[in-house]
């Protein structure tokens, strides 16, 4: 086994070396009665040629030769090899937490990067060292609007993404919080004069998508004057996190949190998972704040280094107080997407938000004249939901030609009639303007 | 490069004056051409950018269309490097970590074993990595295909019915886990409200019981380091929801009362949740499912060697008996006559605890995970814990006399000693840490487990060999005689990094979490 080193010599001298006449005897302390005395039932070992072949077997049945129009929460991306290969770098990919910093300045530094440009693109003060997920980061800041006001309601808008709100509920499930709905209208952003009514001086936070699950630019300044008008947080969340090269910063609106993923930038879709979840809150609120936080320092002789900090709001140190049980959260991947918005830059990240939105406009006027209508009014970046009679049938039959047309709306909002017929489409740099036309005509007929 | 910053360093005199013999171990450390690098912030020049897109066609304007409040120009502070900039500043920064690949890691409690590169070429397969979680079923039957059997390997290695694959991270499934076993309570018409938790714990387990609103009871482990079934007999009552227990502990030794502490805990009604962080001693050899583990998470990124990424990403799916399976998160992944599917909707599952994060887990870690078992197969994951453990307790001999063994009792798969020894001449666990690092070696996990004062918790894990530990163990010996003879040297440690000890305290009094345009540091 080319990962386990020892010959039979050497393990007859470490035996000797520990005074155990057998590898067996090392176990004593395992009672006879709970051993495990046959062979798992796992398939047998594979050599590295028959390894490979068997896993080009399984990705070969994951359709990927075309590049997704689904969004909804993980967005296809180019991304530049000069990512994947410093990631690959084995000091950054087989190092562990930061806990030792004289020998982690290197991740340490990376995370104070990545915390920087998670403030440059949410224009909020301070950022964690990342999260789960965007799902779960939105999770804790709804928490962390809890602890800060002392209120036990959250009030979250239809158009927030449903697996984000489907992981706010059941994080909340323990807590006794209240969770209240507003719906959206037909410009597709959140209702404001139902937001409105919602939120009262018991609610501790609103919760909006920006841009919305339906790829619409919503209301987040309103939305965050009501709710700062009753004493609660903002929470604007974006997973769409190219958008924030073209949109005005949440922060400037208004938001007093933003989470979301940076998974747009420097990481592969990966059916899901990781992605790097970023967590951003007003300086007031940094003591409250989840996760780990790099920090600059000196050394002993006044250089300038870095280190893990605010420690003793984590579970480590104050165990059941602690702002949240995270410990592992998504190092590797907010590298990937440290690295990679260096290399996009100021004019980089500008000329991809623009570009995304033109391919977003693309696919519309595309689709316009193919005969279907977008589904919401409001304005959009990159992804919108079209009108297109039955969207399930629509995914179905493109599925068999090997393209992802979409998710259909109606799967994720049953109870309302006007999705039934909506497909949820995105447009990103990846997909050239020929191939955009060609999934418009698809989209309409064989 | 001009500093923008107006910061300078202090110091420019070497570090490395203090009086310390790191070349004694044969790790030793040396310097090489290290290099000193700004944040990309405090480089660049106007105009520069790293990146090659195609050109914005014209006529698309975004304030057309989008409220003109709603839109900015630029993302003001970003910076503007070119490619070879970008590449050179991240490739010196890899210079200043250390990983496994670098070198020895014995990080006590987070198994530092070798990451399979051919497990980081199979996940980059394009059929993975750019397969949409949200494809079709019919797009994605590979992905869906590798978590079932994902699932069901792992099913079998830990003894459960079945296993969730959400959870992002071990403290994620601890959090799962605890939501299941809250939910199965109040589907017995009472959550109760508390949750064992034996002095030896990790960190996590607290704080995810508080997250499910359950208060906890530590329970003092005894003089051998085992939690007694009595201690627990004690502490159990009917308003007890859980307990929760690492096996091995933390302290590396067997709980071998597990199956009594089982029956008194299933005996009033609460379950058992089974910390899987140390799961590597005993895979192949025990299963926590036949122990009385009622539930236990499994940390892919420790056992089962996907890698720690600087901090994460991690993967912590949770295997549940029989008892537990409806109360499982969404989604399940199932096999059916015609294939692999997800089960997403609640209807089908009404018992769930629900969504735990957003789509189907971190199913990179899944490729990487899979991978490992189909190239160890039965025997070779039964020698992983084999190995794990001889190197562990061939460590363990070979330091015994240098340092303090705070328990006799057998160890597996890590040992933890202690500066007794040492304090008495004032040099103290840190020290010996920091002095390691000059030897060429990650420092163990330090002053954890908190029953410990002083701790030093060595994990070698089962990929190293003989000549490292050998190494280590001269190091540790050198750095033992050293704390005897003239410990104030080791507070110089270390000497050969590129930065020297840091000034924690000062960064929690006076937090700079983020650069600011003429950011200084003091």
């Amino acid at each position: 086994m080319r990962y386990h080193p020892h010959t039979p010599e050497d393990v007859r001298a470490m035996l000797a070396a520990c005074g155990a006449r057998s590898v067996d005897e090392l176990f004593r302390s395992i009672p006879e009665a709970l051993r495990l005395r046959r062979p798992l039932d796992v398939p047998p070992a594979a050599d590295e040629v028959s390894l490979f072949a068997e896993f080009r077997g399984l990705a070969a049945r994951n359709q990927t030769d075309h590049p997704p129009f689904i969004g909804a929460g993980a967005y296809p991306h180019h991304v530049p090899p000069a990512v994947d290969q410093l990631v690959l770098r084995g000091e950054f990919f087989t190092a562990y937490t930061p806990y030792q910093p004289e020998v982690s300045q290197g991740t340490l530094q990376a995370l104070f990067e990545w915390q920087t440009f998670v403030c440059l693109l949410t224009g909020l003060a301070v950022s964690n060292a990342s999260m789960y997920d965007g799902a779960t980061a939105t999770a804790e800041a709804v928490l962390m609007a809890t602890r800060l006001t002392g209120r036990n309601k959250v009030v979250v808008s239809a158009a927030l993404h449903p697996e984000y709100r489907k992981v706010i509920a059941t994080y909340l499930a323990s807590t006794g919080d209240e969770v209240v709905s507003v719906p959206y209208g037909e410009d597709g952003r959140t209702d404001l004069d139902a937001l409105a009514k919602a939120v009262d001086s018991r609610t501790a936070a609103v919760v909006l998508g920006y841009p919305n699950f339906f790829g619409v630019v919503d209301a987040l300044p309103k939305a965050a004057a009501i709710a700062r008008a009753a004493g609660a947080l903002t929470v604007s969340v974006t997973a769409e996190a190219v958008s924030l090269g073209l949109l005005q910063s949440p922060g400037a609106l208004g938001a007093d949190v933003a989470t979301g993923t940076l998974q747009s930038f420097g990481n592969t879709l990966n059916f899901g998972g990781p992605a790097p979840g970023f967590f951003a809150t007003r300086e007031a609120n940094v003591r409250q704040m989840p996760g780990r936080i790099a920090g600059a320092t000196a050394d002993k002789h006044g250089r300038r280094g870095f280190v893990l900090t605010l420690s003793t709001r984590e579970q480590h140190i104050r165990r059941e107080k602690a702002t949240s049980n995270i410990c592992t959260n998504s190092g590797l991947t907010a590298l990937a997407a440290t690295i990679h918005l260096s290399l996009l830059g100021k004019s980089g990240l500008s000329r991809l938000a623009r570009l995304n939105y033109a391919r977003g406009r693309a696919l519309r006027l595309a689709m316009q004249k193919a005969g279907f209508k977008t589904r919401f009014s409001g304005p959009t970046f990159n992804e919108a939901a079209f009108e297109v009679g039955d969207a399930e049938a629509v995914v179905e039959r493109l599925a068999k030609r090997g393209i992802a047309a979409g998710v259909a709306l109606g799967r994720w909002y049953p109870k309302d009639p006007r999705m039934k017929g909506a497909l949820l489409s995105v447009a990103t740099e990846v997909h050239t303007p020929e191939l955009i036309e060609l999934f418009a005509e698809s989209v309409r007929g064989p | 490069m001009p500093n923008p910053t107006g910061w300078k360093p202090k110091v420019a005199r070497e570090a490395g004056e203090g009086r310390g013999r790191p070349e004694a171990g044969a790790l030793g450390a040396t310097r090489g051409l290290v290099l000193e690098e700004p944040l990309v912030f405090e480089q660049g020049s106007p105009g520069r950018s790293g990146v090659s897109l195609p050109e914005v066609p014209p006529g698309a304007d975004p304030a057309t269309e989008i409220p003109a409040e709603l839109l900015r120009a630029e993302v003001e502070g970003l910076p503007e490097m070119d490619e070879l900039a970008v590449v050179r500043h991240f490739t010196r920064l890899s210079q200043w970590n250390w990983g496994i690949d670098s070198g020895f890691y014995p990080l006590g409690s987070c198994t530092m074993k070798y990451n399979p590169k051919s497990s980081e070429a199979l996940a980059r397969l394009s059929g993975f990595a750019n397969a949409h979680p949200l494809l079709p079923a019919s797009m994605a039957q590979g992905a869906l295909e590798l978590m079932w059997r994902l699932e069901r390997a792992l099913s079998e290695i830990g003894g459960f019915a079945a296993t969730t694959l959400s959870p992002a991270a071990g403290a994620h499934g601890e959090l799962a886990g605890l939501m299941m076993i809250r939910a199965y309570h109040v589907a017995h018409g009472n959550p109760r409200r508390k949750v064992l938790i034996p002095d030896t714990a990790h960190g996590t387990n607290p704080a995810s019981a508080a997250l499910n609103g359950y208060s906890t009871v530590e329970l003092e482990s005894g003089s051998d380091g085992r939690l007694h079934p009595e201690t627990v007999a004690r502490a159990m009552d009917e308003d007890v929801a859980a307990i929760m227990i690492t096996n091995p502990n933390t302290l590396g030794i067997f709980e071998s009362h597990i199956r009594e502490i089982a029956e008194v805990v299933h005996a009033r009604g609460g379950l058992v949740y089974g910390d899987g962080a140390n799961f590597n001693a005993l895979l192949g050899v025990a299963r926590p499912g036949d122990m009385g583990f009622d539930v236990m998470q499994y940390n892919l990124h420790k056992t089962f060697a996907t890698p720690h990424g600087g901090g994460g990403p991690g993967s912590g799916p949770v295997g549940v008996r029989e008892t537990l399976v409806p109360f499982l998160p969404l989604p399940l992944v199932l096999s059916e006559g015609s294939g692999y599917r997800l089960v997403t909707d609640p209807a089908e599952r009404p018992k769930s605890i629900g969504k735990l994060r957003e789509f189907s887990g971190n199913a990179g870690m899944f490729v990487r995970a899979w991978a490992l078992i189909r190239e160890l197969g039965p025997e070779g994951l039964r020698r992983v814990a084999e190995l794990a453990v001889l190197n562990a307790n061939y460590v363990r001999a070979g330091l015994r006399g240098h340092f303090n063994l705070p328990y006799e009792t057998d160890t597996l798969h890590e040992v933890v000693f202690d500066d007794k020894a040492q304090k008495e001449g004032g040099a103290t666990t840190m020290d010996v840490a920091k002095r390691l690092i000059d030897h060429g070696s990650h420092p163990p996990t330090v002053y954890f487990p908190l029953v410990v004062h002083g701790a030093l918790m060595i994990e070698p894990t089962e990929t190293e060999s003989k000549e490292t530990l050998d190494q280590f163990v001269e190091a540790m010996r050198d750095i033992a005689a050293q704390a005897q003879e003239d410990p104030a040297s080791l507070q110089a440690a270390p000497e050969k990094t590129i930065r020297a000890r840091l000034d924690e305290t000062r960064a929690a009094r006076k937090p700079v979490l983020r650069w600011t345009p003429g950011m200084k540091v003091d």
